[in-house]
């Protein structure tokens, strides 16, 4: 079972607390963009088998959403932090890159 | 390859069993083929089989990772019906259960269908609407299907509890020609038919690049060596994101585990299957006694093959509400398996934006019974580029809007 942090409300609970929200960092298209981009938005995921960036929701706990970082293939969580940011800080990224060098995501790494 | 039957059985029984061959050969990779199959599954080696049978294609090779059938193939709860809302997978559906019909007599191999029929338990006034709304479309289709009242529910399965707590039994939608098969024994028999086609099973060989020319698959770098091929058919369930990773594209689809478990033996105590969507619950008794059940996916991405203990939890609590018995037997295994959720549920039998490069994925939580159908219609769109079958399925629909909306459809489960 799943540990996380909730980094809103600082509370450790475990995954039944929480709600998992597919991938984060997703690019919100709108009004006037592409077909692509719109599939892009919608569809289109990482997937990885490996370090996998999502968004969890403290449902049963402040009601926040926040994002994790968590490998796919061990479960290891290798840190959460506040969803109001479009990529992850220092410390989470090298976090992953002690355990898991080279990972990339998307644009960044 | 010799034949399996009564005779033979007699023959061997007589010299203490030495004739028996082994059911598929495991040669060394050869050079170059004109099809690489990825993934020694149900859904590849189907494939593989159709490409020989329908068009002669046996110049083939099904390259496997694992062990073969030991992925999903070997992880579901063995459920074929093909009552489904949407033209398009009515079509592919149906064409699996019937082919599952003689598929025993057309591998020679007897993988123990069994159509003892599959009910689908309504227990909310949606399901109701939705469950009859499936079964008008079924006959515009030519799939039977029918509903049933409370009452022939309890006739067809005694051990049900109708008045439920929580959500009390309200009808459901009874395909009869629905049922069961050994999956082991599907994945065993199509691999034996391809061995006996002169196409090699490469096992323990794992895929670990994709060679392109020129926007062209020209073969594949794996353990064993790099083999070229002239068209690739990329069939791995859960993995088909990291394969497409490889290939240098993008799939609409997350990988999430689904887990099932089973109970000890016990006599004979339900002949069909029962699917119980509200609660995310699915019972059947195997051959050898064992309840067979199956629950939800996990919330989140997970290659783990192994799901969370709380799922487990919840359906078993789910389903001994409808089932009060099940509540004196243990649990002796539970195993979870990585399906490939698509974003409209459905599977995608694609061309790919690598030129002679396909998929068969996105099957999800029900992909066991369309194994045959799957085969059939992807050897076709392999061979020709084109089958009337896979049209639908592309993995442009996303793109489009083309989706074929099973999810909010049919229920939840596949």
């Amino acid at each position: 079972m799943l540990i996380l942090n909730c980094p809103c409300c600082g509370v450790s609970g475990e995954e039944t607390e929480y709600h998992a929200g597919g991938e984060a960092h997703l690019k919100r298209h709108s009004i006037g963009s592409t077909d692509d981009q719109f599939e892009e938005y919608l569809f289109m995921r990482e997937n990885p088998r490996g370090v996998h960036l999502e968004r969890w929701r403290h449902n049963n706990g402040c009601g926040k959403w926040f994002h994790a970082a968590r490998c796919t293939q061990t479960l290891e969580v290798f840190g959460t932090y506040s969803a109001q940011t479009y990529e992850p800080p220092k410390e989470i990224k090298d976090a992953i890159s002690a355990k898991r060098p080279g990972w990339t995501w998307r644009t960044f790494s | 390859m010799k034949r399996y039957s009564a005779f033979a059985i007699a023959r061997e029984a007589f010299r203490h069993h030495s004739g028996w061959e082994r059911a598929w050969r495991s040669p060394a990779p050869k050079s170059k083929y004109d099809v690489i199959i990825i993934g020694a599954g149900g859904h590849g080696l189907a494939t593989a089989y159709y490409l020989g049978k329908n068009f002669g294609i046996t110049n083939v090779a099904v390259i496997e990772k694992g062990w073969l059938g030991g992925g999903n193939t070997g992880r579901n709860t063995t459920i074929i019906r093909s009552n489904y809302l949407q033209d398009p997978s009515a079509a592919i559906y149906e064409k699996s259960r019937s082919l599952y019909e003689t598929l025993s007599q057309d591998l020679n191999y007897n993988v123990m269908f069994s159509p003892r029929g599959v009910l689908m338990l309504a227990q909310t006034q949606h399901e109701i609407r939705g469950y009859k709304r499936t079964a008008h479309a079924n006959a515009l289709q030519g799939v039977p299907t029918e509903w049933i009242g409370p009452g022939r529910v309890k006739e067809i399965c005694p051990i049900i509890e109708l008045n439920g707590p929580r959500y009390p039994v309200l009808g459901g939608l009874f395909q009869e020609r629905g049922g069961t098969a050994r999956h082991d024994a599907v994945a065993w028999g199509y691999a034996r038919a391809c061995s006996d086609m002169g196409m090699d099973i490469i096992q323990q060989c794992e895929v670990t690049n994709i060679r392109t020319s020129g926007g062209k698959v020209v073969g594949v770098d794996t353990t064993k060596g790099a083999i070229e091929c002239d068209k690739l058919g990329g069939i791995v369930a859960g993995n088909s994101s990291v394969l497409a990773d490889m290939a240098g594209f993008r799939l609409p689809m997350e990988s999430v585990a689904l887990q099932a478990l089973v109970s000890e033996p016990i006599k004979p105590a339900m002949d069909i299957v029962v699917m119980a969507n509200t609660v995310h619950g699915y019972l059947s008794q195997s051959d050898k006694g064992e309840m067979v059940i199956g629950g939800g996916t996990d919330g989140y991405n997970n290659y783990t093959q192994r799901g969370s203990f709380h799922h487990i939890e919840e359906t078993v609590r789910a389903l001994i509400e409808t089932f009060p018995m099940l509540s004196r037997l243990k649990m002796l295994r539970q195993w979870g398996g990585i399906v490939d959720v698509t974003g409209d549920r459905s599977p995608m039998l694609t061309k790919t934006p690598i030129e002679g490069m396909f998929m068969n994925c996105g099957w999800g939580t029900g992909g066991f019974k369309a194994i045959p159908g799957s085969g059939w219609a992807m050897a076709e769109l392999m061979a020709k580029g084109e089958s009337p079958l896979t049209d639908e399925f592309s993995m442009w629909r996303f793109k489009e809007g083309k989706f074929i909306d099973e999810s909010v459809a049919a229920g939840v489960a596949h």
